[in-house]
This record gives structure tokens, sequence and C-alpha cells, in this order.
């Protein structure tokens, strides 16, 4: 989508001059301007722990900068907290979906700013209502009464979108907010923001996807290790351009796919039934085959996995590894048969953000890497090495915390992690959620590789480039049901996408 | 290069799925949660109605006039500082120094009063008055100190006994010295409901009020429920932590000023041990140890129940010691079922995510 002309240059709304920001000698952002005009959507773009999350977080008052001013209307300001941020119309969407659990989605989105009634009372129906008219505009149906456990990541997103769209912001500022999204949820989301634009909003925009920010922005600003690279009109720009920008040089094919011979099965589900969610669900992957599983999000394709890995447990059906039953119910088993699942969601099942590093690669594998019990920490150590530097991981040290990572990087870490236990049947859930181009073609790389060595590959991934560029087989998912497996050749946007919004199977009904 | 996954953009993004599509799942995510709290409750309240009738059988004497008086007596102000622990832990803290707070201004009252002819309602607003001071020193400590609420509080605890174990120096307040007036607050009724725990019934409500209706009281669930999240959502943390300890110290000085009342009779450390039955009683009605989970209503009915066991086993003529066992067992029983329910609920809630 094109944008009009900045009229005349009219002061920007909110704006950061020469700011600078270090976590201990980690350099995040150095001496980084921008500008977000009213009516305007911005891009900002950066590999991974570019320092783009960092920069959103100053602008929201999170974090204060080291040196340097952030400027609203053109006056300095420094603000007291996220709450200050806040008041002045500073809606923000960050990019680890941070939920109360335990509260219901309308408080969620609400909480601190309900709606009163005389005498300072909440008016809950109210609420309700508007949270019940945000869904509407957002187009999903969940139900602003239900407790936010339990959400998906996809729709703990839509959550937090709801969130900074529930007040009017007059700057709207969104970390990969589409990391978790399909399609549909993504261009609905973008038509409330284009919305929103039109009337005045001024937007700043992160995504991993090269094409969204060019469907949705009119300019771009890149971030390399915390530097400036450049700002400008993304009229003209191609996305090499800006994959040179952000990378610093060109990049190799980000479809790495090498065409292998499949062997026999190494995964076998059969009539895999969870009620409500799934049913009858049966496929096969064959050793040294990578198969994707595409749909639309709350198709059932995680639960899916999830079940087969025994994270869930399945109502009815079986799960073979290699020829052998697998026992349901236990990831424990699943693990011994030599299966591994990278899950979807990283911040609760992948990692333990308090540990290290090296620990949390370690965790999976503590029986190879033990003699009589005790870890070897030099083992572990050059273990994660090893790891961090085939997927590029960018940090301090080995023995921090992987919760100062950026977003991307401990997507890196749940890799490495999961690769490290070197299994027999890999099953990735969204691989590349959050994962710059250039460490995106690496993982491409890798998971190719991994399936020439004769790894059955399994992958969910709502990035429908990724699904046609790797796989060698496209199962589709609609409603819970397996509609559709395509081979490479017939694989197409067109193909899956029928079939992912029930269109095909309608035909063949 | 790597687009979203469709382009679905021919389709009109603005028109809003139906949302009566699927009665069944949003009716039934909702009910489920709603259940699970209810269940809680009502559990309780059907263990506690199962042992009243019990023990009257054993005993017919149990339910008689002074036997429902005494029960009502004895709970009330285990009642009161159950609600204000409430307040407390569902911020993910823990306030052990009420015990010794409700000790310290009990004797500090009678102190006051004793052979003056000062009034209920100045004793009360006395009490009250030192257990804010006694919270806000905790609450301080806790949220801008940044201490582990459980050494604060368990500092305060020592500190607070202390203090009164120096300035009592063995003597004990007498009830002859109490002025009428106050002690009349302790004994009378209203129809034949003693003022206690009407007074705490009251209170009690209020309590539950606020935190179902105010933006702070669903505030102090956020702080519970996941702290960096209400850092995001700018809650002012701090404030509201310490605006917690407050309130608990509060409730704890004036159920000392109402301990006075009752027993006319006091020594300085006569609530001690008392702040882990409130704990016992909060956690046993189902306010999570973790934050952000439970009402005061649980928590008050856990009070209930742990003083009905108490004298249920004195009519029963049951060795006290059991008395403890039983506690400990109960907590052990509400914390176990507590995770079972929160796990089983979030695979439920799962399952029932969009469809
Ligand atoms: N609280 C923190 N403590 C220490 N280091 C931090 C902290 N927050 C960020 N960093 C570091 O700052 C750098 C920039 O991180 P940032 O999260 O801004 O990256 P990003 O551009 O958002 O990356 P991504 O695309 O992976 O989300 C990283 O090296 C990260 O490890
Ligand atoms: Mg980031």
């Amino acid at each position: 989508m094109t944008q009009p002309e900045p009229a005349a240059a009219p002061a920007p709304v909110l704006a950061l001059e020469e700011v600078t920001k270090s976590f201990g000698n980690v350099r995040a952002l150095r001496g980084v301007s921008l500008r977000l005009h009213a009516g305007q959507a911005h891009a900002l773009a950066g590999e991974n722990g570019a320092g783009k999350s960092t920069l959103i977080k100053i602008l929201a008052g999170v974090h204060g900068p080291d040196s340097g001013t952030v400027l609203l209307d053109g006056r300095p300001v420094s603000f007291a907290g996220p709450a200050g941020a806040r008041d002045a119309g500073i809606a923000v969407i960050y990019q680890e979906p941070t939920l109360f659990a335990d509260l219901s989605i309308a408080e969620n989105i609400f909480m601190g700013r309900q709606p009163r009634r005389a005498l300072g009372r909440i008016d809950h129906a109210a609420v309700r209502e508007a949270t019940a008219a945000l869904m509407r505009r957002l187009g999903v149906d969940l139900d602003p009464d239900r407790p936010a456990r339990g959400l998906s990541i996809a729709d703990q997103q839509i959550v937090e979108i709801a969130k900074a769209l529930s007040f009017d912001a007059r700057v709207l500022i969104m970390d990969e907010p589409t990391a978790a999204l399909t399609g549909t949820e993504t261009a609905r989301l973008f038509a409330v923001v284009d919305a929103l634009r039109a009337e005045g909003a001024a937007v700043l925009f992160i995504s991993h996807r090269l094409g969204e920010i060019f469907e949705l922005c009119g300019s771009v600003t890149t971030l390399r290790d915390g530097a400036l690279v450049a700002t400008e009109d993304l009229d003209g720009l191609t996305e090499d351009d800006l994959v040179r920008r952000m990378v610093g040089r060109d990049l190799e094919e980000l479809y790495p796919k090498q065409d292998t011979a499949s062997g026999e099965p190494a995964l076998t589900v059969r009539r895999l039934t969870r009620e409500g969610v799934f049913h009858d669900v049966s496929f096969e992957v064959r050793r040294g085959e990578i198969v994707a599983l595409a749909g639309l999000v709350g198709a059932g394709r995680s639960e899916v996995v999830q079940a087969v890995f025994g994270v869930d447990s399945a109502d009815a059906g079986e799960v073979e590894v290699g020829g052998e039953k697998l026992r349901p119910g236990s990831p424990t088993a699943a693990m011994r048969a030599g299966v591994a699942l990278v899950p979807e969601d990283r911040r609760q099942r992948g990692l333990v953000m308090e540990m290290s590093i090296e620990r949390n690669i370690a965790l999976t594998g503590l029986d190879r890497l033990g003699s009589a019990g005790v870890v070897r920490r030099t083992l572990e150590r050059s273990r994660a090495a090893d790891w961090a530097v085939r997927l590029q991981l960018k940090y301090g040290r080995l023995s921090d915390s992987v919760g100062v990572l950026s977003g991307g990087n401990q997507q890196k870490v749940v890799l490495a992690k999961w690769l490290a236990t070197e299994p027999g049947v890999l099953i990735v859930d969204e691989p590349t959620r959050g994962i710059d181009v250039g460490t995106k073609a690496e993982v491409h790389r890798l998971l190719t590789a991994l399936a020439a060595d004769g790894i059955a590959v399994l992958m969910v991934s709502s990035d429908l480039p990724e699904v046609l560029g790797m796989a060698d087989r496209v199962l589709v998912m609609h409603e819970g049901r397996l509609v559709a497996s395509l081979p490479r050749a017939e694989a197409t946007e067109e193909s899956v996408m029928a079939a992912a919004t029930g269109r095909s199977s309608e035909e063949a009904a | 290069m790597s687009t979203a996954l469709d382009r679905q953009s021919q389709q009109p993004p603005q028109s809003p799925r139906p949302t009566d599509e699927k009665p069944g799942p949003r009716r039934s995510a909702r009910s489920l949660t709603d259940l699970v709290f209810r269940v809680r409750e009502l559990s309780i309240g059907g263990a506690l109605a199962l042992l009243i009738f019990g023990t009257w059988l054993a005993n017919p004497g149990f339910l008689d006039d002074q036997g429902v008086k005494d029960l009502l007596l004895n709970s009330a102000i285990l009642v009161l500082l159950a609600t204000g622990q409430s307040v407390v832990v569902l911020t993910r803290n823990i306030d052990l120094s009420v015990g010794s707070v409700v000790g310290l201004t009990a004797f500090a009252c009678g102190s006051f009063v004793s052979g003056t002819q000062h009034s209920a309602a100045t004793v009360l607003l006395l009490g009250t008055g030192l257990g804010v001071l006694c919270g806000v020193l905790s609450g301080l400590l806790v949220s801008f100190g940044r201490v582990p609420a459980l050494v604060v509080t368990l500092g305060m605890l020592y500190v607070i006994q202390g203090t009164g174990h120096v300035w009592a120096h063995g003597r004990q307040i007498n009830a002859a010295n109490v002025p009428e007036g106050v002690l009349r607050l302790g004994s009378g009724s209203v129809l034949g409901v003693p003022y206690l725990p009407l007074i705490s019934a009251l209170v009690l409500a209020a309590t539950a009020y606020y935190l179902r209706t105010y933006r702070s009281g669903r505030e102090l669930y956020a702080i519970g429920s996941n702290p960096e999240a209400a850092r995001l959502a700018g809650i002012p943390i701090r404030r509201r932590v310490l605006g917690a300890y407050a309130f608990s110290g509060a409730v704890a000085g004036f159920a000392g000023a109402l301990w006075l009342a009752r027993f006319g009779t006091v020594v300085a450390d006569a609530a001690n041990g008392w702040e882990l039955t409130v704990v016992s009683a909060v956690v046993v009605g189902g306010v999570a140890i973790t934050g952000g989970v439970g009402t005061v209503w649980g928590a008050a009915l856990g009070a209930l129940l742990l003083t009905t066991i108490g004298s249920a086993l004195v009519v029963l003529k049951v060795n006290p010691f059991w008395e403890q066992a039983i506690t400990g067992a109960l907590l052990l029983a509400a914390i176990s079922t507590d995770r079972v329910v929160r796990s089983r609920t979030t695979e439920a809630l799962r399952k029932r995510s969009r469809q």
C-alpha cells in the first residue's frame, strides 16, 4: 500500500534523537534517531539482536535512554514508566505476549483503564462489551470472559493487539505482531491498522517478514548491531535492498531445498483424535522427508504435533516411531524413541528463562553429557559454543541467562537445544518465528541437511513461502481435520490456501 | 520472499465472523472456570456443613444458642485476619506478622484505656492506626526495599513480639480496668447476633466488593498473576503492594482492638502463632499462595472451617493435638488439589481455544 507524500514535513509526533542504550557491555543502541509522523506507517528492520525491541522499549517508557532524547510533539520528554507513555497516547504491542493468565481476556485488555461508573466502580458490562467489539473488529471469535490461561500463542498475540487498539492511540507501536499469525489474521490486522493510520495515528512496525513491511509501511529505518544504517522511503526499494542493509551483504538462497530420496516410514500417525480439537488425523513421515503441516491459526496443527509428542494426550488413535508403537501421553517415551519437538511457545515450554544459555542447550541431553550423573561443564560449554556458532547466536557470554537475549536469539537457543539431541524424528513448530532472514536461511539449510542425513522432519509453519519452499509434502488442516496432502509439485499458494480455508474440501464433497 | 501465509485481501477483511456460530465452546469455556471456583467454595461449604452436622449428632449441645454464638465469636477474628491476609497473598506476597500485630495492639489498647473511660470507637481507631503503622513498615521494606516478603514479615514478627515482651514485662491487662463501653463491644449483640461476627462480615463484604469493582482491586490480582505484565501495563506495583500491607496491618490492628473488647484480659503475646493459622485458612479457602487467584469469600470459608474443626474437637473431647494435624492435612490437600485442578483447567481451556 503506498502512502501520500509527507506534506511539508510537519513536526514528528514522536521522535528519538541520538539515543544510546547499553546493557552491561552489550551496546544495544548507539546514537539512533527515528521520527514518527502522524498518518504514516514506518517500519523498523534489522537482524536478531539489532536493537529493535530495545528501541521500542525506550519509546514505551520501559527503559530510559543512556544518552539522547525522546521527543513528543517536538518537546523532550522522559516518561515515568510505561504508564507515562500510555497516557501520552502511545500504544505498544510487545514482542513477547505478557498476559495475566488468571484473568479474563477482557480484564487483560482493560487492566488499569476499565470504563467506570459513578464512584469509580468498574463497569463490568462495558468492559465485556468493548472487548467483544474489539474481537469483532479483529474478526476473531474469542470469548471475552475466558481466562488467558491456555490461549495459543497466536491468540495471545491477538489479545495483545486488541489491548493496543483499545484506546485512541496517537502512536501505535508493534513489535513483530504477526510472527504467530497466518495471512487471514494478518490481513485483518493490517486493515485495522490502515484505518487507524488514515485517522491520523503514527505507526511503527517491526517484522521479519519483509513482504509485510512493504505492504503496510511507507518508509523504513534499518538497524545493524545497534547502529542506524539508513532511513528511507520504501518506494523504489526491493526486498533484496532491505536485506543487504540489514545483513551488510547479499543473501544466499533462502530456501536451499535439496532433493532427497525418502526411505521407510519413520513416524506413522493413525486416526489420532482429540475430542473437540482434531479428528481422525492420519499421516506418515518418511526418513529423509520434510513434511509441512499447514493451515490457518486454530486449525489444530500445534495440537496435533503436541499429541504426537505426548505433551497432550489424545482420545483415540496411535503413533508409531520406526515401527514401534509409542506410549501415548509420555514425552519421555517419545524422546527415548528419538523424537524431538521444538515447541511453538518458547517462553512457556521451550526455555528456562532464568537459566544460562549453555544450561538451556544442555537440558535435553543431560544423560549424554553426564558421566556418573555429573554434567561435565566443559562438554556443556563446548557443545553450546558449537551451536551458537552454527546458528549465529548473538550473545554476551554463554553463562548469561536466556531471558536477556533478543526474541529471535531465544528462538535459536530453543532450536539448538533440540537439535543437540540428534533426533530421528524432528518435529518443529514455527521454527523460524521471529528469526531474521539471514538466520532463516541458515535454519532452512540445517533442516535440509538433517533430512539429507535421513532424519524425518515434520514442520508446522504459518509462513506459506517457507512451507512451499521447504516441504516435500504439504499436509493441510482445516478445522481439526486433515483435508489435503499435496506433493511438492502440486503445492502452490492457491492449492494450499484453498484447502486451508475449506474451499477444496467443499468442492470435493 | 517471506510473505505471510496467504494474501486474502480479496476477502473483505472487515466482515466479522459470525460470533453466535458456535455457542457450545464459548459458553463452556466460561462456565468451566466459573465452575472450578464454585466447586472450591462449594466443597469447603459442604465440608463445613458435614462437620457441623456430624458434631451436632454426637453432641446436640454443639448447636444450641450458646454453641452457635461461640462458633461465630471464635471465628470472627480469624475471618477478619484472613480477609486482610488474602489481599496480601493475592499480590504474591505474604504477611507473617499479623499474629504479633494483634497481640501488640491488643496490649497497647489495653494499656491505653485501663482505668479510663475512653469509648470503643477510640480504641478501634487506636488499634487500626497502630496496625497501619506496622503494615506500612513491612510494606515499605517489601515494595521499595525489595526484600523478600517472607524475610521482612518474619523479621517484623520477631521485632514486634520482642517489643511486646519488653514493654509488657510479664504484665497483663485486666478486664476489670477496661471500660464498660469497650467490653460491651465484645459481648453485646443485635437480634441475638454478636457484634463481632457482624463487624467481620461487614469488613469481608466491603473488601470483596472493593476487590471486584475497583481498578486498584483488580490490579492486585494482576500483580499476583504476572508481575512483569503488570509493570508493562503501567500498574504502580510498589504502591499497590504497600497498600495491601497497610490494609493487612490495619485489619490486624483492628482485630487487636476487638480482641481486647472480647477477652478484656490480655497479654502481649496473646495471638502468637496465629499467622500460620491465618495463612492456612487463606490457602485452604482457595487463594493461591502464588498470587492472582482466589476470593476473600473463600478465605473466610477457610477460616470458618478451621475454627469449626477446633471447636468440634473440643466438643467431641478429642485430643487438641489432632487439630494441628488436621489443619496440616487440609492444607496439603488444598494445595495439591489446586495443582491438579489448575493443570486440568489449563488443559481444558487449551482444548477450548478457538475452533
Ligand atoms: N534486559 C537486557 N539485559 C541485557 N541485554 C539485553 C537486554 N535486553 C536486550 N539485550 C541485548 O540487547 C541486544 C538487542 O536486543 P533487542 O531485543 O533490542 O533485539 P531485536 O532487534 O529486537 O532482535 P529480535 O529480532 O531477535 O527480536 C541483544 O544483544 C540483547 O541480548
Ligand atoms: Mg525484538
